[in-house]
């Protein structure tokens, strides 16, 4: 068309202006550490399997979970998920229910029978792992999928360890531990059962191991120095719950007293309950100074379990105790009021804790135990070159999913220190604040309840207490995940640009920025829902 | 049946886009392919809320009409920023006649088009005028009633940002009570806009009984594509009224531009409705009510409310104007039960 | 076809004939008959193909008329006197753009005081518009003007007004040479825009535009009534082979060849400037006429031609540039420039005052004995004027002339009101 002359104009002819000189300051894409991945102890990128989970591609999910964690049935279970007490979600409605989408996942994965990832290439390095619990088992996943052989000596006659011996059927039922742990034995971990290590140097110089990774757990219960009489019954829990494993459940009585306030107290009550005793928990503090997790305490109650507070045993005989009642001090501490009752009791469970049997580690050079466990380096390895320590043998919080995440730091460690190289984890991103979010955009949705078995059958059976989740309702629960800091590809910042310099890439490959014309307004800042991107000062 | 948001898909239906939402139920501006029939390179202030409502709106009507659109614009902002010689942002095409005729510019373009179909000369080409609310409100609003009243065949967008912002922020018959404007100074015994003045043009429009009025924000994109999408589908006289905040002439933050959309639809300062023939059909029902001042406090025009001694009473006429609004449109849940 | 008709609705005829696509309108004396008689034909479905679009304003009908041109339709309105100011916004805006719209205008006076009697001040306003200006002296030639006009606007994309004296003309019924379809077909072509509004090739029309280019906007605005300058004669020689008769044009000489005097004017004054001349003739005196077809382009070369051999011109003209006198008068005297010519400016006909045969036989005698003024007032009442004036000089409220000078005359205001 013959235009007249300036009049009229080519259309989208301002390509030739570039506003973006008019910036100031530039937005940037970032990833932020979401506060559930920075909070778990087994590294999980939570939501990054929750993402996939959004979209329903639940095998997506599992794989990408199983890359950092093998064991998606047994955490769903036994997991405290302190992720979900770091979500943001929780600061709008109720947290995202982390840990009934793992489970979800878990059992979804046992139920269409998904194998874990085989390694591609052999290393040619053999590694020992003593113990085949969370964090042994841990190791042994991660160890054999960067290519390395594995051997695991476990003292006991199966695989699971704490897990097994330690956390009650109705919580962790057998068989989902069972077909968790052999999907690893599957990669080709071989496994080497009721095989103690005595003393780790031999078994190292006799297998020809190039590196050990020891995750030996806590089996050895605490005996506090009760005066007993000779006829009192007394036991110990881990004792106790070692002993459920077997054909012979122990004689406990009706009236059975466990003394402790931790989770081993909670789970020996209770599996007393199922035994059908009376089960009475004292514990020298206050229910709020209890550390055992506040819902286990509530199942324990709703199951009719009844707790002593403020009390200390004294004296144990044959059919009573002899307690004496605290009182709390002025800084929180129980002091003793020298006022005493007795109550009846066929037995005493005492949940005080336990211990790791280190006598393995006799006479290895360079090795420092002190408070009962070994000490590591950062990078989880003892004073000893090559041998590496995790779990209930290392100073932390000892629960599955702290062992589990040693496992896998070990293996990464052990890895690096096969190649005589270092493993330097990736700088982690700046966390995700809920201050970096736009809460707005995402639909209001509380909470989905996880059925619960009803109150008869939780006394009476060591059926699975907390029941799974559905399909929809798993679908729904990864969909109220926040997304904290990560782009999950809502289109806001593509949408909301007045300049339309936000270049879309297409499903999963994000966006960019077209700083031709991107004026730095900042408004794909302030409407990312995920804060996933930040403003820049533009360097002139 | 007005816009109804969707939830359960982890940011339903707020988000621009949605990977979980059917195809259907996405945006246009959601996709990779649309118009951008405002392109990059204008030169609208940083975060210009009419900049961004303008693409919202003509996209919208372009995926509706099917890549056969006409659009004729009034003088303004709109029209300066994509418009100097030599550049157009314009990728559709564009006329620009005068402040005050764009109604009747595009009552010629429907006619003409309606010739040249009934000719086969042309195909089904779809008509929208656009203007803001000065080139709406004030100098445009005898042209646009003769348009509404002649039921022509236009679809007209106002982009309402409160006043003259091109020629310096001067005050319009849309500016609200209590805003300071360079002819509404913050001085004297009463600061700002006066109360009692103004128009909402959405209702005189509907007085009009034309086939469909509705009002949208640029921060319910959803909604604002339902609306023109809708307004598409139809023929004869269609009004719909944008909000779109102005960073310039509310002397609020770059950034803000959607926050103050929000907020303005959130607290029932700017109700969001629809009406078909005079008859409100529908409103977008306030998800999380706020208080007058949340919206407020982030323009420096009412900076003259919180000062050393806040202006109770004018915030609170302002609230009770909001009020009103809620009341009238039903905007709460439990005002339409 | 010969018929007796009204002016306005042989216009009608003629723009129905033109095939035009648009029409819109808004009601003004003395124009109104023109677009009565469309908005029947269109209707009636007389004229096909036709919207006819009953708008609310002239601002408004010319906008209609900007946004149904730029579409590529051939787009017609006509409007008069307050009208053609209430769009003037629009008017520069339509020529601006370069959109070939057709307008008529019913040429009448503009307010206050109010008047709907002819004269050319409405038109004249728009001088520097932009738009071609053309001045039908019959009811024939305005006819013949519209079917001319669409072909000119189009082939250089300008708007073109087609001016004709309200009542006089626009009332008058008269003997018309209506054309067949056939021949206006022949003549003009279907419209095709230099620039259009169409999806499958988009363009922004109507871009703001600096300093940088401003003037050669301008004078490209400028350069295209050059060219219309150069097509109107030939339009006027394709018109007549396809009609067969003489009509538009630049200009018509009368009688000018040995004139010493020669009467300027524009309009159907220029039959009665014509009657008189042939009297005048009759009597001895060397007189003739130019009657200016093409205001804008303003055809300062065919003017100049036809004026210099003459002793002295008169600008007979009904419109007043207030503060100097003659508005026609200062284009004629910039032809004369460097002419040895008389220039004289007769200010006539305003608001509708009757100009007689005996007034101009009276002026030109006086023009042709060398004792006429520089500036006219044709048959102006100083008995009125004088007294207005004396009351002004003594009384500070001395009221509205207007009403003041009704008084003067024995007319009372609120009759005509």
């Amino acid at each position: 068309m013959d235009k007249p002359f300036a009049i009229t104009l080519d259309p989208g002819s301002s390509l030739a202006n570039h506003t973006g000189s008019w910036r100031t300051s530039r937005p940037v894409y970032v990833d932020r550490l979401p506060p559930c991945n920075k909070q778990c102890p087994a590294g999980e990128d939570i939501q990054g399997w929750l993402f996939h989970a959004e979209s329903g591609n639940y095998e997506s999910a599992w794989r990408h979970l199983t890359k950092d964690n093998p064991f998606p049935a047994i955490m769903g279970r036994v997991c405290y998920h302190s992720c979900e007490g770091a979500c943001n979600r929780g600061q709008i409605d109720e947290p995202v229910g982390i840990n009934s989408v793992e489970r979800f996942l878990g059992d979804e994965a046992l139920k269409r029978g998904w194998k874990l990832t085989a390694p591609t290439a052999e290393s040619g390095k053999h590694v020992l792992i003593v113990g085949a619990g969370p964090s042994g088992m841990s190791a042994a996943y991660h160890l054999r999928r960067l290519g390395h052989r594995v051997t695991v000596h476990e003292a006991g006659p199966l695989l699971g360890g704490m897990m097994r011996f330690g956390i009650p059927k109705y919580r962790l039922p057998r068989d989902v531990l069972e077909a968790e742990m052999q999907r690893v034995v599957e990669l080709g971990v071989h496994v080497q059962l009721n095989s103690k290590v005595e003393n780790i140097l031999d078994t190292m110089q006799d297998g020809k191991f190039d590196a050990a990774f020891l995750a030996v757990g806590a089996h050895i219960g605490k005996r506090a120095t009760i005066p007993a009489g000779d006829a009192a019954k007394i036991i110990d829990a881990i004792s106790l719950l070692r002993s459920m494993e077997g054909e012979d459940q122990p004689m406990l009585g009706r009236r059975v007293v466990v003394y402790g306030g931790g989770n081993t107290a909670i789970d020996v009550a209770r599996t007393a309950k199922r035994m059908g005793a009376e089960p009475l928990i004292v514990y020298r503090r206050t229910r709020e100074k209890m550390p055992a997790h506040d819902f286990e305490v509530e199942e324990a109650l709703q199951e009719g379990i009844m707790v002593k507070w403020l009390s200390t045993i004294k004296q144990a005989d044959e059919s009573s105790l002899t307690i004496e009642k605290m009182a709390l001090d002025s800084k929180g501490f129980p002091q003793p009021t020298g006022e005493f009752e007795t109550i009846e009791a066929d037995s005493l469970v005492l949940a005080l804790g336990q211990d790791v049997d280190l006598g393995l580690l006799e006479g290895v050079p360079g090795l420092q135990v002190s408070d009962g466990v070994v000490q590591v380096g950062s990078n989880m390895m003892t004073g000893h070159p090559g041998i590496f320590a995790g779990g209930d043998m290392v100073p932390a919080e000892r629960n599955v999913t702290v062992g589990i995440g040693h496992g896998k730091a070990a293996a990464k460690h052990i890895d690096a220190w096969l190649r005589s190289e270092e493993y330097v984890a990736p700088v982690k991103h700046d966390t995700a604040a809920f201050e970096n979010l736009n809460t707005w955009y995402y639909t209001d949705a509380p909470k989905t309840v996880r059925p619960m078995l009803d109150i008869i059958r939780r006394q009476s059976t060591f059926d699975e207490v907390q029941g799974g989740l559905d399909e929809s309702t798993a679908l729904f629960e990864a969909r109220r995940c926040l997304s904290c800091g990560n782009c999950f590809e809502c289109d806001n910042c593509y949408g909301v640009c007045p300049d339309n310099a936000v270049i879309k890439l297409g499903p999963g490959k994000r966006f960019q920025f077209n700083y031709d014309y991107c004026k730095g307004c900042g408004m794909c800042v302030a409407e990312c829902p995920c804060g996933a991107i930040k403003m820049e000062a533009e360097e002139i | 049946m007005s816009f109804q948001p969707l939830h359960f898909y982890q940011t339903g239906t707020f988000t621009v886009g949605n990977r979980l939402l059917a195809e259907e139920d996405r945006t246009v501006q959601a996709e990779i392919g649309r118009t951008n029939s405002l392109n990059s390179g204008h030169r609208a202030c940083q975060g210009c809320g009419e900049a961004l409502g303008a693409r919202f709106a003509i996209d919208a009507a372009m995926n509706a009409a099917r890549g056969r659109l006409i659009a004729a614009n009034a003088t303004g902002c709109l029209e300066v920023f994509s418009t100097p010689y030599p550049e157009t942002s314009w990728q559709i095409p564009w006329i620009h006649s005068l402040f005050g005729n764009t109604a009747a510019v595009a009552t010629g373009i429907a006619a003409a088009i309606k010739v040249k179909k009934q000719k086969g000369e042309m195909g089904d080409v779809r008509v929208v005028a656009q203007g803001g609310d000065g080139g709406t409100t004030d100098i445009g609003f005898g042209c646009l009633s003769g348009m509404f009243e002649r039921n022509d065949d236009v679809l007209y967008i106002c982009y309402d940002n409160g006043g003259y912002m091109n020629t310096g922020v001067q005050r319009s018959s849309a500016t609200p009570p209590a805003a300071r404007t360079a002819t509404t100074m913050p001085v004297g015994p009463e600061p700002g806009n006066a109360f009692g003045q103004g128009k909402f043009l959405p209702a005189i429009a509907m007085a009009h009984e034309i086939p469909y009025v509705a009002t949208a924000t640029v921060a319910g994109l959803h909604d604002l594509e339902y609306k023109v999408t809708k307004a598409m589908g139809m023929r004869g006289a269609r009004y719909i009224h944008i909000l779109v905040p102005c960073p310039l002439g509310w002397g609020a933050a770059s950034q803000d531009t959607i926050k103050l959309a929000r907020l303005a639809k959130e607290t029932g300062i700017f109700p969001v409705f629809e009406a078909e023939r005079g008859e409100v059909t529908g409103v977008l029902k306030i998800r999380r009510q706020q208080p007058v001042e949340e919206y407020l406090k982030l323009q420096k025009r009412y900076a003259h409310l919180f000062g050393k001694t806040p202006a109770v009473e004018t915030i609170a006429r302002l609230q009770a104007a909001a009020d009103k609004n809620i009341r009238k449109y039903g905007l709460l849940d439990q005002e339409a039960n | 076809m010969l018929k007796q008709t009204e002016g306005s609705h042989a216009v009608a005829e003629a723009v129905a004939l033109c095939r035009p696509e648009v029409i819109c309108a808004y009601p003004i004396s003395p124009q109104t008959h023109i677009v009565e008689g469309l908005g029947e034909m269109v209707k009636g479905g007389e004229v096909e193909n036709c919207e006819f679009i009953n708008v609310e304003s002239e601002f408004a009908a010319m906008s209609v008329a900007i946004g149904s041109s730029a579409t590529g339709a051939r787009t017609y309105t006509a409007t008069a006197s307050q009208g053609i100011l209430f769009m003037a916004e629009a008017v520069y805006n339509a020529s601006g753009l370069g959109l070939p719209i057709v307008m008529t205008v019913a040429n009448r006076a503009i307010g206050a005081p109010i008047n709907i009697w002819n004269d050319h001040t409405d038109a004249l306003s728009q001088r520097d518009s932009g738009w071609i200006q053309l001045f039908a002296e019959t009811n024939q030639e305005a006819l013949d003007l519209h079917i001319q006009a669409f072909k000119l606007a189009e082939e250089v994309s300008l708007p073109v007004m087609v001016c004709m004296d309200g009542f006089i003309l626009t009332h008058a019924y008269e003997r018309v040479d209506v054309p067949t379809q056939e021949q206006v077909d022949a003549f003009l072509p279907p419209y095709e825009p230099r620039q259009v509004l169409d999806p499958k090739e988009p363009v922004s029309i109507g871009a703001m535009v600096g300093p940088e280019a401003f003037s050669e906007v301008r004078y490209l605005a400028h350069a295209k009534q050059m060219q219309a300058l150069e097509l109107i004669p030939k339009l006027a020689e394709e018109f007549k082979t396809v009609f067969g008769r003489e009509s538009g044009g630049l200009t018509r000489s009368y009688l000018t060849d040995d004139a010493e005097t020669i009467v300027v004017a524009m309009g159907s004054v220029l039959g009665t400037i014509k009657d008189t001349v042939d009297e005048m003739r009759a009597a001895g005196e060397k007189i003739g006429v130019l009657g200016i077809t093409s205001y804008r382009p303003f055809p300062i070369d065919s003017v100049r031609a036809a004026l210099q051999n003459a002793q002295r011109v008169v600008v007979l003209e009904k419109s007043l540039a207030v503060g100097i006198g003659g508005i026609l008068s200062t284009d004629v005297r910039m032809a004369m420039s460097g002419l040895q010519l008389r220039g004289h400016t007769v200010v006539a006909g305003l608001g509708g005052r009757a100009i007689t045969r005996k007034s101009l036989r009276a002026l030109f005698a006086k023009a042709a004995r060398g004792e006429l003024e520089h500036l006219t007032f044709l048959d102006l009442d100083w008995n009125v004027v004088n007294k207005q004036l004396e009351r002004e000089r003594t009384t500070r409220r001395s009221g509205p002339a207007a009403e003041s000078m009704l008084r003067d005359v024995g007319v009372i205001a609120a009759r005509i009101g």
